[in-house]
Order: C-alpha cells, then structure tokens, then sequence
C-alpha cells in the first residue's frame, strides 16, 4: 500500500487520511508552517508546531480547531506515526514525517539549513522519500552566513545614519520581519508595521522572545523615526506611508536580490540577499543527508534540481504544487495590509 | 578595486540620474589620477580589446565547480548576464587580492598576447583573490557590457559638476583624441587636447504634438509643413576644416557617420545644420530598426557602411559663416539653407523637401500617406518661428500618423538581460489561422513593471517548455501590439513582416478567441 498520494487538494496521507499543506479545505490538515500558501482557511482540523500554533490562530482565526506538538514528539494518526523535525525556516516550521509500517516520508515544507538568531535549527531526517522545495534550486544561488549578512546589513544602517537616512527594510511580515529584527538588533530603534506588530504579539505571547520594536502608527512623527530603523511588508513599497518617512533609504531583503537584476529591477537603495530558504549547497546537503531513494521536488526549479539530482544518481521527480515560490509576495501580503 | 567596486554599486541599483551623478563624483574627488581616466575610457568605448575568450573562461569555471554545461546555461539564462554567472558560480576565494583599477586594466591588456596557459592561470589566480562583486567587476574588464546604465552624457555631467566646466565640452573633450598614457586628468577636463570653439554645439529647438484642429493654426501660408522621420535627429557643424555631429542626446557621434563626415567636409563655407541622420538605400529611406545596426559600433565596418548606408535630411540652419542665424525667422532660414546647397553636393545630403498645399484638408490624406515611404507624418514649423531653445508651444508641431493594431496572443516569452533579467519581458505573438496558430511578431517593453510582473508570474506557472531560455506558454494572454507599418514577406512563416511592432495593452478583457486572424491582418496591407 502506498503511503501517499498528490491530489489535486494536495499532498494526501492513504492510511492516515489526511492532507499536508492542503491547498483547498480538508477535514485533517497537518501543517508544517505559518505562511499562507501552506496554512489555508477553511480545513476542519489543523495539526502543528507548538510554536506555529499562535502563529495560525492569529492568522487564521482564534476559533479554528488545531492541536500541536513538540518537535521530534510522535502522534498516531490512524495508525501513521506522524513527527514533526526543525526545518529552519521561521519560527515554529517543520518538516513533517510520517511513518507507517517502517516506511517513512518526510515533507519539508520550506527550509533552510543554515542557521540564524532566532528558528531551531533546520535538523536532517533519514527517510525512504523526501519531498523537498526547491526555491533557489540553482548553483548561483551561495547565501553569506548570518554574521556575515549581519555585518552588512549593520554596516548600511550606520551609513545611512551618517547620512542622515532612515532605514527602511521592506520584507514579508511573518518571517522575514523577525530576521530582519533579529539580525538588526541593538544598532537603533527598530520601527515595524502594525501586521508585523501583530504578528510579534502574536510570537510573544506564546512565550517566545523577540528584539524589543515599537509601532509604526500611521500618525508617526517623523522626529521620532530620523536615523532610526523601520520594517514593512513588501506591499508598502511605493506607499504613501513611505514615502513619509524623513531620509529613507530603502532595502528588499529577499533571496531574489542576490541578482543584481533583481536588486535594480525595485528601483530601491539596496537589496540585501536574506533568505528564509535553502540556497543550492543546502538543498543538495539535505536531500543527501536524507538518504532517501526516491526524492520528490516541488516548488521553485524543480524542473532544473530534479534533473540534476538524476544525473548524480539520486533518483527525483518533478512535483506540481500550488505553493508560492516568491519570497516577496508570498504571503499575498496585499491590499489588507497597505490599508 | 574595491573603490570601483562600490561606484558600481552604488550606481547600479537607483535608477535615478543624480543619483548616478553624485556617486561618480563622489569617486572622482577620490580616485587615484590613473584610475579617473580608466573608468572615463571604459564608459565612452575606450576600453582595450577583449584579452580572453568568454567561452575560455565558462570552460574554466565549468571545470572548477564540475557543473554540467546545461546547469551552467540553465544558471546563466536565469541571470542573463554571463560575467555575473561565473563570478557567483564560483566557489568563495580563499585569498584577498587589493590592486587598484588602472593596474587590473594594465595586466589584463598584457594578458592578451598570452598563451591559453598562462590566461588561465592569471585569471583563475584572480577569482580566488575576489569577493563575488569584485569578481563580477574583474570580468566585466575583460569583456561585456557593464549595463549600470551610465551613459557619456551622465558621466560628462558628473564631471561638470566636479569641475564647474561646460558640459558640452566635456563631451568633446572625452569622445576626443586621448589614451589614459597620453593625457592626465587635469589636461583631459581642460581640454588641452581640443579646441572646444569649432565644435560647439546649439541646443536643439523641439516640437510639440499637434494638439490643435488644422484650422486652429491660422492661415495656410504662415506654415512650413515638412515630412516628419524616425531617425537620429543631428547638428552637424562645419567649423575651420573640421566636422562635428552631435546627437540630440548630446552625444558627439561623429567617428559612426564617417560617410556623412565626408560629404560635409567637401561643402564650402563653415556652417550648423540641424537634420536627421537617416539609413537610406537606393533613394530609400529605411526603418529606425535599419539604422540602429550602426550606432555605438566601435569600428564601422566596410560592410556595414555598404549594408545600411546614412544620408541626412537637413532641416534647417543655425549658423553661417560665423554668424548666429537663430533669430532669424524660420522662412530667412530656410532661404539661406537653400543658398548655401547650391554648391554641388553629395547626395547623401538632402534637403528635407517643403511641401507645397493649399489647403489644411490636404494634410490629413499626405499624412496618412506617409507611412508608406517610411515617415512619420508631418511636421509644421511658423514661417515666423525663431530658432528656440528646447520647446515653444504653438511654433512648432508634430503630427504623427496612427499606429497599426491588431489583437494577437502570447505563445512565448524570454528573460530580458540587465535590469530585466529577472522577467520575462520579450514576448512572441501569434494569430489565428483557421484552427492553428501563427506568429506575426515579437516585441518587448509597452508593460509597466507592475504588468511585467504580473505576466512573468503568470509565464512561470504557465510555461510548457522549462528549459533554456524561451518558454513556450499556453496561449491564453492577449496583448494589442501597435505597428507603423505592414507588408508582404516570404521570409516570415505568417507571409507578413509587421515595422516597429510594441505592445500597446494587456487586453486582460479578450480572450485567445477575440484575437485577429491572418486573413484580417494582411486586409490591412492592402487598406494601407
């Protein structure tokens, strides 16, 4: 019997009768992450991190139906022991296993292997089948350490506070955001967005730590933010709230922008390469750190990685899915959030 | 390097022209004397030939990082730029290489006369001596294009800014006679080396679009009314046995024209003449598109000069014989332009003809007309108007003819390069014929970035074919492309070649069975 099988709701579990990520609502959702394109509305009952758990219910509604559980802590589903292991992405991520009758498959969600401030760890896990993202699935693609990028980043803030700037980092608000904070703490004071502000409660709340940041309320005084630091979602980008903001130098942070087109395509001061995704050395240590026989690769160049993991005898398949493989836009951070 | 390095950066990410020109000055106030003069060579087609062969160096890094040859295309296609992909394919150095620009530029012109060996050992040395960025710079030394999009003026203005000296004679200083051995830097923004008083340019006077009704313009004749073209518009300036053209951009382009150069230098008299510089073959003028493969060529080839020669249509005179004409009325003008080609002249130089009418209703029809020897419409200049500075409503008019349009639909789409690379920004379109598909045309740009995005997104999701650079995508999305002209071509698969084809909109409210077919496109060959 096989243990799964990709429908068109998404990635379904036989024996265990329910879905991971469904892109469509389902009666058992096991959910490996916050961000929208793998945590829907509308399922019955949702399956997570203990960390993602504030992180869904504030996103999704306070009233839905979930349950969580610890990393590496078992629950049988049905018979199918399903895990859920760090996958490094944001707080609370996780590649989810499952295991029935000695076979096991693990989804890893979104991941990355090198570490930061702030998500556990991204930890290996061996498998039979691994389902594996493949965002930046191209050898171009060498991420800086956090140091390094720490480093950087500091060192434009300061710049621009010799100049007189303000510093305006633009990234998606669960995420992004906590990096950006986590990476630009104690050079000045962080300014962020009301969703990002509502997010951080949210984390907060559930007894996770977070850089100290004050709101941006929409009647800010531009005094009080001068040289200072401010954090947006991508959507502000071009908005009349910032365009407000005395000075600002403007930054993307965001994988993308380790390509100079992309960096000059945003018309912005600076893009800075911050990914919450796996660059081309870590998917190819992950997908080899599971020992798996068969890989399946999805969102982002599945075409390109799979081909290539072929071709040094890892056999692979291409996997359609619905997930979003824009780091600027995934969240469909829109409308709501510019209003 | 690491100076330069930043200069570039700092230029390459705003898209705004201070910007640009208050980071250059800033390195010019720094630089060392030496390297001044390298980055001016580099960005005004100077710089030395192309030491070692691209495909050496992709073999080289192919090697190094033991990538298969399609994961080295599928990387490049995705960046679109070929130095940039080697200098992030690379794995990170494990050595700090600090010299300063002119010296990387010395060795690499030394470089040339090398053997295969030693290129390999020198430039290999020097990716593991470089951060990615600096090794993105590295690179392009060798060879390619730095698209930060610094044109000769922006630079010519940054020094300005630095040296308080005029811009237009900076333009001629740096396009002039100089290597970065022969001159210093001081000399160069002097101009010791030129003599800026037979060169000196006019601003050019501009039109506006035609905003009026015909008859609004008062009577017929206190109009010159000409035919408009699609070229480069030129001052050309004849001044004690030396020729000068300038471009509307303000940039000397006299070395791509030599043909033009020629044919001036035989006229007696010293002069500035405004006109436009034009491909034209067999009495013909040809298509912008003709005449775009000789600019900012470094050498013009005897070939080239064969297949796309220029002539110039000369509008009008600003200056003869020393004396400034542009206060006179435009009617004294064009009189003394006509003296003055009364000597026997190259035919290459054309008056550009006065058309003769009586009424304004005759217009309309000979505007119309035009599309079909390759004008643009028509231009109507006051018989009284002086020779302005930049625009003047209600003097000079221009008056284009409508564009084609047709409905077409997307089949498929590729990356552009530079500031594009990230999207899928050129585009090929097809129409219906009968129950299958034709393309009539490609075309790029006419988006907003926000409709780049959109479509690139939608390209992604949608492409059949994955790799390599062109995707092939359902054809769902229909666009109306806008053309200047139509006609007949065995060459093309559709029987028809479409001039100057652009995307107009994104028809986001038509669908794949709204779009034209090839029957009604070649109707409009026979209408028009």
């Amino acid at each position: 019997m096989k243990l799964i099988k990709f429908t068109k709701k998404g990635i379904y579990c036989i024996p265990g009768k329910f879905y991971l990520d469904p892109w469509y609502p389902v009666d058992y959702a096991v959910i490996s992450h916050g961000h929208a394109d793998h945590s829907r509305w509308g399922n019955k009952h949702y399956l997570c991190q203990n960390d993602s758990k504030a992180i869904i219910k504030h996103r999704l509604g306070q009233d839905i139906s979930i349950e969580s559980l610890a990393y590496n802590e078992p629950k049988n589903i049905n018979g199918v022991q399903v895990s859920f292991f760090p996958a490094g992405h944001i707080i609370g991520s996780a590649q989810i296993r499952l295991e029935y009758k000695g076979y096991v498959v693990v989804f890893s969600g979104d991941y990355k292997t090198q570490s930061d401030f702030l998500t556990t760890p991204f930890a290996p896990v061996k498998c039979h089948t691994f389902i594996t993202e493949s965002t930046f699935g191209l050898p171009v693609y060498k991420w800086k350490t956090e140091q390094e990028l720490q480093t950087e980043i500091q060192d434009w803030v300061l710049q621009n506070q010799q100049n007189n700037r303000t510093s305006v980092f633009l990234g998606y608000s669960l995420g992004k955001a906590q990096r950006m904070m986590s990476l630009l703490d104690g050079v000045a004071d962080i300014y962020v967005h009301n969703a990002i502000n509502h997010l951080n409660n949210a984390i907060t709340n559930s007894g996770i730590a977070l850089p100290k940041t004050t709101l941006l309320t929409p009647d800010f005084k531009k005094a009080a933010i001068q040289n200072k630091i401010v954090i947006l979602p991508p959507a502000l980008l071009g908005s009349k709230m910032l365009k407000r903001i005395p000075n600002a130098a403007t930054a993307i942070c965001s994988g993308w922008m380790h390509i100079r087109g992309n960096r000059r395509w945003k018309g912005v001061d600076a893009g800075f390469a911050v990914s919450d995704h796996a660059d081309w050395d870590g998917l190819l240590q992950a997908v080899k750190a599971t020992e798996a026989e068969k890989v399946y690769v999805t969102h982002g160049s599945q075409a390109v990685f799979s081909k290539y993991l072929n071709e040094i005898g890892i056999e692979a398949h291409e996997l359609k899915t619905e997930f979003g493989d824009d780091e600027m836009t995934k969240e469909g951070e829109g409308k709501k959030e510019t209003a | 390097m690491k100076d330069f390095s930043n200069l570039i950066s700092a230029i390459e990410i705003t898209n705004k022209t201070n910007a640009k020109i208050e980071a250059l000055v800033n390195y010019f106030k720094t630089a060392p004397n030496k390297d001044k003069l390298w980055l001016i060579a580099l960005f005004t087609g100077k710089r030395p030939s192309r030491p070692v062969k691209s495909n050496l160096m992709k073999s080289w890094v192919m090697e190094i990082t033991k990538l298969p040859e399609w994961l080295f295309l599928e990387s490049y296609s995705s960046v679109g730029d070929l130095g940039e992909t080697i200098a992030l394919l690379l794995p990170n150095p494990e050595n700090t290489i600090e010299k300063p620009l002119h010296v990387w530029i010395e060795e690499l012109i030394n470089l040339k006369p090398k053997t295969d060996e030693e290129k390999k050992a020198y430039v290999l040395e020097a990716w593991n001596g470089l951060q990615a960025q600096e090794r993105l710079i590295f690179n392009k030394l060798i060879g390619g294009n730095f698209r930060i999009g610094v044109s000769k003026k922006t630079l010519v203005n940054a020094l300005a800014k630095l040296s308080g000296i005029d811009a237009n004679q900076l333009m001629h200083s740096i396009i002039g006679n100089w290597t970065p051995n022969s001159i210093s830097f001081e000399d160069l923004l002097n101009g010791t080396h030129i003599n800026y008083d037979n060169s000196k340019p006019y601003p050019f006077c501009l039109a506006y679009a035609l905003e009026k009704e015909l008859p609004d313009l008062g009577a017929e004749n206190d109009w010159q009314v000409e035919y408009k073209w699609d070229g480069i518009r030129g001052q050309i300036i004849k001044r004690k046995e030396e020729v000068f053209i300038w471009s509307r951009g303000e940039e000397l382009v006299t070395q791509q024209f030599p043909e033009l150069v020629a044919a001036i230098a035989q006229l007696k008299g010293d002069f500035v003449i405004d006109g436009e510089i034009l491909a034209i073959k067999d009495s013909a003028v040809l298509l912008f598109n003709d005449l775009q493969k000789r600019l900012n060529r470094k050498n013009v080839t005897k070939k080239l000069l064969e297949e796309v020669p220029v002539g110039f249509y000369v509008y009008d005179i600003l200056e003869l014989n020393t004396i400034d004409l542009r206060e006179f009325s435009m009617e004294e003008r064009r009189r003394k332009l006509e003296e003055l080609f009364q000597q026997e002249t190259d035919e290459l130089l054309q008056l550009s003809e006065v058309i003769n009418f009586k009424n304004w209703n005759e217009l309309d029809a000979l505007r119309n007309e035009a599309r079909s020897f390759n004008s643009e419409g028509l231009m109507l200049k006051k018989k009284t108007s002086l020779y302005h500075v930049g625009r003047k409503k209600g003097e000079w008019w221009k008056w284009k003819v409508d564009p084609l349009t047709i409905d077409v639909v997307m089949i498929y789409a590729q990356k552009g390069s530079g500031r594009r690379s990230s999207k899928y920004t050129d585009y090929t379109f097809a129409v219906k014929n009968e129950d299958k598909l034709v393309t009539v045309a490609k075309a790029y740009s006419g988006l907003t970035d926000k409709e780049i995005t959109e479509v690139s997104k939608w390209v992604n999701k949608n492409a059949i074919e994955k790799f390599g650079p062109v995707r092939t995508v359902k054809p769902e999305l229909v666009f109306e492309i806008a053309f200047e002209g139509i006609a007949y071509s065995k060459r093309h698969k559709s029987g028809v070649a479409l001039r100057f084809p652009r995307i107009k909109r994104w028809r986001q409210d038509k669908t794949v069975k709204d779009i034209d077919t090839i029957e009604s496109v070649k109707a409009l060959i026979d209408a028009n």
